[in-house]
């Protein structure tokens, strides 16, 4: 699975901010945390700000703060603001009859596959997603 | 009133508590299942295997079973969680991590390192509560096929 940058950049930024639900941060300073464009966060940004997981705080001292439930929304409630996880299989021509049932096989496994990725994504809360690298940090003496 | 949940061995007297909490089928079709599952797992009282109830002031609201499988897929000695459930009207009060925990301390103390379940894909609130509790894709891969109609299949 190849997630598009815009798909990646939000996981990004919405884990950062669900991290303290109290803290504002600019697009900058997620950004730079990333090593990311801030440009083409900024654009992410605005993405979460309508779909209502994050607020934009304007004003000296302003920035975004995530404002969603941590332990109801998932990884792939992020990811389908930005895409849909479909695998991309080209379809047949109109005058490729006789290769219908390959093609047919291939698009049937490739939804198994998008079904499983999908189920994953789907069940990994924000929390989860925010204690396992808690624990990664503290296992790795950060 | 004391809302400490505590963690016990089940009893033959929880059975009726059990089935109540058992959201899945109906109670006439499941007391044929959980007397066998009480008889295995209560009764005997073999090792490795834990029937676990959690309760506050008295009232059984959750259990978990499981128990210890060796060589079954292949697979050295592990822990399998095949069930677990919480009373809706006590959820998100940690009883289904803390019988999860104990759950896991007694398979560890059994000698096993790995602990496994397993979860209809749909099942987005029993998958969420195990990846909560660190649980990931394991290295098994659950294969079926439909074989009502063979004639149909090759």
């Amino acid at each position: 699975m190849k997630l598009q940058k815009a798909s990646l950049f939000g996981l990004y930024a919405v884990l950062e901010l669900a991290r303290d639900t109290e803290r504002q941060l600019s697009a900058t300073d997620i950004a730079e945390s990333y090593g990311i464009s801030t440009h083409h966060l900024a654009k992410v940004l605005r993405t979460l700000v309508r779909s209502g997981l994050v607020q934009a705080v304007r004003g000296a001292g302003g920035g975004y703060r995530f404002t969603g439930i941590v332990n109801r929304t998932t990884l792939l409630d992020i990811i389908e603001l930005f895409e849909t996880l479909e695998s991309d299989l080209d379809t047949p021509s109109p005058n490729a009859q006789s290769g219908g049932a390959i093609v047919e096989e291939l698009q049937s496994i490739t939804r198994e596959i998008d079904d499983l990725t999908k189920a994953v994504l789907d069940t990994i809360t924000l929390e989860t997603a925010l204690n396992s690298s808690q624990l990664r940090d503290t296992l790795s003496g950060q | 009133m004391n809302n400490q949940v505590t963690i016990r061995n089940a009893i033959l007297s929880d059975i009726n508590a059990v089935i109540e909490l058992d959201l899945v089928g109906t109670p006439e079709e499941k007391l044929a299942y959980w007397q066998g599952i009480f008889d295995r797992y209560v009764t005997t009282g073999k090792d490795g295997v834990f029937f676990l109830v959690a309760e506050i002031n008295g009232e059984v609201i959750g259990f978990a079973i499981g128990e210890v499988r060796a060589w079954e897929f292949g697979s050295p000695p592990c822990g399998w969680v095949f069930s677990l459930s919480v009373s809706p009207k006590t959820r998100e009060r940690g009883v289904g991590r803390l019988m999860f925990k104990e759950m896991c301390q007694r398979l560890k103390n059994a000698g096993v390192s790995t602990v496994r379940t397993m979860v209809d894909r749909e099942n987005k609130l029993t998958l969420s509560f195990f990846r909560s509790q660190g649980l990931r894709t394991g290295r098994y891969i659950e294969l079926e096929k439909q074989i009502g109609d063979m004639e149909a299949t090759s």
